[in-house]
């Protein structure tokens, strides 16, 4: 193959993924809208993806809030400005890191089971047995994951907003000796409830790009043990490289170039 | 009384990637009757099951179901289609996270809107059919092959289809239970004028069920016929097929 036909490839096979992804996201919608849920394996999906996603998600906002204030702090002190740490630490994680960081962490943890789990089934035609008997894998398997994540995602960067606060009041206190009522007092000013809103709208986008791309990537399967390795690993880098992209999209619709 | 046909193939030719698969093969399924089709390991013969259930759709030919070219059908009416055929999976493809009862239940709960009461029902039957009433709850890493392929075959009779395609259903079996597979597939078609295909390289169980068999040899099918006419070939490759010589024109 010479380098163009390559190219040719690439840009073929780009297109077509981008064709097949925006076709499930069509006919899942398409379920959604005609009410065609399976409500209980959404539930399940909730507490396994969503659920049992808490505790990481915990661990890594509250480490987060904690350096940002640490590096903020320190220095914010020195010049006089303790007085914006807590709207700082609140600011990032209600806008950004919250949001951003919780849509990482379950495209690592929940992408990848979703795509482990699909492709598995794709592999020992328990997908292509689900066709057979006039069952679409989209609705039986895609729909209940994606209502799953985007009802669960939100919930969990809230958790994930409040414990990084939390984290970062306590490092200011122990290293800058900010109080906690002053750290709270400017987090309060410094954030509105539209700045919280507008972080977990951009949740919902991540919880689809997480649900849709493993989802994808598990029907896309082939190859037994070797390609459902490779599914896995595809299906955490295109989310997460999604949730980039889309953040930045995001960011400048939801705030603008005023902030 | 002329025979009515419920399904064919016409003229299809299939490859995957650059090996063909099968070349220009026709092949009709009479309505109510049991279609064997034999051939070598590789020779296409679950490809044909595929095919006739709208899975795998061909480059060229068509595929009639009923007079409808699966082929050429959006798969939402292929999925209205494919709820009056059954596909019984070589190895079972049960659904892991189900329990038994809930893999056989799956096709009425989804496609059906009967009562719980009356599902139940039809599940005990089709478990009881295959001798599986006692293993209902337990999940499918938790049977044997040869349990798993006698639940998917519960599930593919549970709906009791118009048209049910055996893949290879009493490969690995004992022959207890292969004896009891191949008189479910009899009574069905007995019971309710179920047409099926079997693939299969079961000869002693292909001469007791088998109205018509056909040969895949190569991708190309190479004899049909009833039982009595294959059997009495004199083409040499069936011949050799089905006294299992060594010798002969198919290369080992």
């Amino acid at each position: 193959m010479n380098p163009l036909e390559r190219v040719g490839a690439r840009t073929n096979a780009f297109f077509e993924y981008a064709g097949g992804l925006t076709q499930l996201l069509g006919s899942s919608i398409g379920f959604l809208f005609r009410a065609r849920i399976r409500i209980g394996e959404a539930i399940s999906q909730a507490y396994l993806l969503g659920y049992q996603s808490l505790p990481i998600t915990l661990l890594t906002s509250l480490f987060t809030g904690m350096v940002i204030a640490l590096e903020s702090a320190v220095n914010a002190v020195q010049y006089g400005l303790g007085n914006i740490v807590g709207g700082a630490v609140a600011y990032t994680s209600a806008r950004e890191l919250g949001p951003m960081l919780t849509g990482i962490v379950v495209a690592g943890r929940a992408g990848s089971a979703i795509a482990a789990e699909i492709g598995s089934m794709v592999v020992t035609d328990q997908v292509e047995a689900l066709r057979s008997m006039g069952i679409e894998p989209a609705r039986y398997l895609v729909v209940p994951r994606l209502l799953a994540l985007v009802v669960m995602l939100p919930l969990l960067t809230i958790f994930a907003d409040v414990i990084s606060i939390i984290g970062g009041a306590w490092v200011a206190k122990i290293f800058a000796h900010i109080g906690y009522s002053d750290f709270m007092q400017s987090a309060r000013t410094t954030i509105s409830m539209g700045d919280v809103e507008k972080g977990l709208i951009k949740t919902v986008v991540f919880a689809a790009i997480i649900a849709l791309v493993g989802s994808f990537q598990g029907l896309r399967t082939r190859g037994g043990a070797a390609g459902v390795g490779k599914s896995t690993t595809g299906a955490v880098v295109v989310s997460m490289m999604l949730i980039f992209i889309s953040n930045f999209a995001l960011s400048v619709l939801l705030y603008g170039s005023s902030g | 009384m002329a025979e009515r046909i419920i399904a064919r193939l016409d003229s299809v030719s299939l490859r995957f990637g650059d090996r063909l698969v099968l070349q220009n093969c026709s092949l009709p399924i009479v309505e109510g009757a049991i279609t064997c089709i034999v051939g070598l390991s590789g020779a296409g013969k679950s490809t044909v099951l595929r095919l006739l259930d709208g899975l795998v759709r061909p480059q060229e030919g068509h595929v009639y179901v009923r007079d409808v070219d699966v082929c050429h059908t959006k798969e939402r009416e292929l999925n209205k289609i494919r709820r009056s055929i059954s596909l019984s999976f070589q190895f079972a493809a049960l659904l892991d996270s189900l329990t038994l009862e809930q893999n056989v239940s799956l096709p009425l709960v989804e496609n059906t809107n009967m009562r719980r009461s009356e599902i139940r029902q039809k599940v005990s039957e089709a478990l009881d059919a295959v001798g599986l009433t006692f293993a209902n709850t337990n999940l499918p890493a938790e049977l044997s092959g040869g349990m798993l392929k006698r639940a998917g075959f519960a599930r593919a009779v549970v709906t009791q289809p118009d048209l049910i395609l055996y893949d290879e259903p009493t490969t690995g079996l004992d022959p207890i239970s292969v004896h009891l597979i191949t008189k479910t597939i009899m009574r069905l078609r007995e019971r309710s004028n179920g047409t099926a295909v079997v693939t299969s390289h079961d000869l002693p169980a292909i001469y007791m069920m088998a109205d018509y068999m056909a040969m895949l040899f190569e991708g190309v099918i190479i004899a049909y016929g009833t039982t009595e006419e294959i059997r009495q070939s004199q083409n040499p490759i069936v011949q050799q097929f089905l006294a299992g010589d060594e010798v002969g024109p198919i290369p080992i």
